[in-house]
């Protein structure tokens, strides 16, 4: 694994049983020695800690924050000069054909953007965005780091530390100072649960993660259980359930296209792939993102091409991420499918090991969300 | 006890082997959440795959280790395949072959040779 990169964490990984795995050019753990299931349950009644270094923190930066947001909004079908001060907003970046190029979290940091992107994919984002806009200045970060601190217990834990983010609201985002160090935080995550996202310089990573460590109500979580966890609460995964072929209307991601991006909106279009998603939303898309849920115990997992019928003669769609819900106590999965069997409750059936096993259509999220909004 | 390089166990008392996978197979797979035998009458071929197990991270098969008839199953592990886990050695035996032919057990290893080939 000489190739992979490290995050600052990587000792306090591997002395806390970090099972190491090769993720989006990093080395990074899987899950420490409770395992996967112990971990998931762990944070959904306390709280999880998670290293996401990984992800690309991007700054950009121009004449005042309106400038940035109004030429970032020619890359995405995203209201940003809407967005108020302090506050962070989900989106993408669509492509020409209206795929996705990229999910991110984007936040109003006074006078400029502050972006977080997917690890496997800030490398690409970044150049797009400086080959697409004019006159900002975009940096990838380097020097810091990035934590999530997830659970019903994360606000407790973090007031220790600084008492101003009792104020904070879901989606607020603020400069905290901790442990002497300018951090941003943001009360936002990937699990469904309350929350927030710590970026902080990356020499204070180690004894920031130690300090959490010492309060028995935090543990380490892994990405497998980071993956179960969004997976239950109905989240994307980039480059699984969204892609650049897929439209954020197939991915059923309509709610995150505010009105005055939309056809009749006020800043109506002026992003890549308008044409394609503003037919969508008029017409409604051929195939859209559904959950599933196998009426068996055996988890579908991603790949696994859907029927209409138990014959296997009507092929309608393909899962695109699955496995097993811990809190959810049994096999779940998301994927598309062609619309006139995306009601719920509709039977369908997957192919497992060349049977077909039945499942049926569920609306998203499998548990409900805690969020503090 | 035998062992397989496929991480099984085999435990041989007459013409009949109990079947499960090894403590080591079990940390590995990470939590176990389903489980399928075969069925009892089965018929089964060295090799064959005649078990699936699922964790949370993926699906593995588990091999028949010889041939031979199915005679029993461990049903406690489908209703509870979190036993896999937790008592892989005893308690989370998977199926007891009825063996005419012991010959292909003397290539398997011993505790000391599976040891040695997990390290």
């Amino acid at each position: 694994m000489s190739d992979l990169l490290r995050t600052p964490l990587y000792e306090l990984h591997v002395s806390n049983g970090g099972k190491m795995v090769p993720f989006a050019g990093y080395e990074m753990p899987v899950q420490y020695q409770s395992g996967v299931l112990k971990e998931h349950l762990h944070c959904r009644k306390s709280v999880g800690l998670f290293d996401v270094s990984h992800m690309g923190q991007v700054l950009i930066k121009g004449k005042n924050f309106l400038d940035v947001a109004r030429e970032l909004e020619t890359l995405m079908p995203i209201s940003i000069t809407q967005l108020s001060k302090g506050r962070q907003r989900y989106g993408f970046l669509t492509n020409v054909s209206g795929g996705i190029i990229d999910d991110l979290m984007l936040s109003n940091r006074g006078d400029h953007v502050y972006m977080v992107v997917n690890a496997a994919c800030k490398n690409i984002d970044v150049p797009h965005i400086i080959k697409n806009v004019r006159n900002l200045e975009v940096e990838l970060l380097e020097d810091r780091s990035l934590l999530a601190l997830q659970g019903p217990l994360a606000k407790n834990i973090l007031l220790k530390f600084n008492k101003s983010i009792k104020e904070m609201r879901f989606m607020d985002i603020a400069t905290v100072t901790i442990l002497g160090a300018e951090c941003w935080v943001s009360r936002s995550g990937y699990t469904g649960e309350d929350g927030f996202e710590i970026s902080l310089p990356s020499n204070l990573a180690v004894e920031f993660s130690k300090s959490l460590l010492e309060f028995e109500e935090v543990q380490l979580i892994g990405l497998g259980a980071r993956d179960s966890l969004r997976l239950e609460a109905g989240l994307c995964l980039y480059g699984h359930d969204i892609d650049a072929e897929t439209s954020p209307i197939e991915a059923g991601l309509l709610w995150a296209i505010q009105k005055s991006r939309r056809e009749e909106g006020i800043d109506s279009g002026g992003f890549p792939g308008e044409e394609r998603i503003f037919d969508e939303i008029r017409n409604g898309p051929t195939k859209k993102r559904i959950g599933i849920k196998p009426l068996g115990r055996a988890p579908m997992r991603e790949g696994t091409i859907l029927y209409s019928d138990a014959e296997g003669s009507n092929e309608i769609g393909k899962i695109t991420s699955g496995g097993f819900g811990p809190t959810f106590d049994g096999p779940l999965s998301m994927g598309y499918i062609e619309v006139k069997y995306s009601t719920e409750e509709t039977q369908i059936f997957g192919a497992v090991r060349d049977k077909l096993l039945p499942a049926v259509i569920v609306s998203l999220p499998f548990v409900n969300k805690n969020f503090k909004r | 006890m035998k062992y397989t390089e496929e991480h099984e166990w085999l435990s041989i008392e007459g013409n009949i082997v109990t079947v499960g996978i090894t403590e080591h197979a079990a940390e590995q797979l990470g939590d176990v959440v389903f489980v399928e035998l075969p069925e009892i009458g089965d018929d089964v071929s060295k090799d064959d795959s005649i078990c699936v197990i699922e964790s949370v991270k993926a699906a593995s098969d588990i091999l028949a280790p010889l041939d031979g008839k199915i005679v029993e199953i461990n049903n406690a592990i489908v209703e509870t395949p979190s036993l896999v886990n937790e008592d892989p050695s005893e308690g989370a035996w998977f199926f007891k072959i009825e063996v005419s032919d012991m010959s292909p057990t003397d290539e398997y290893m011993d505790e000391a040779a599976y040891l040695s080939f997990i390290k």
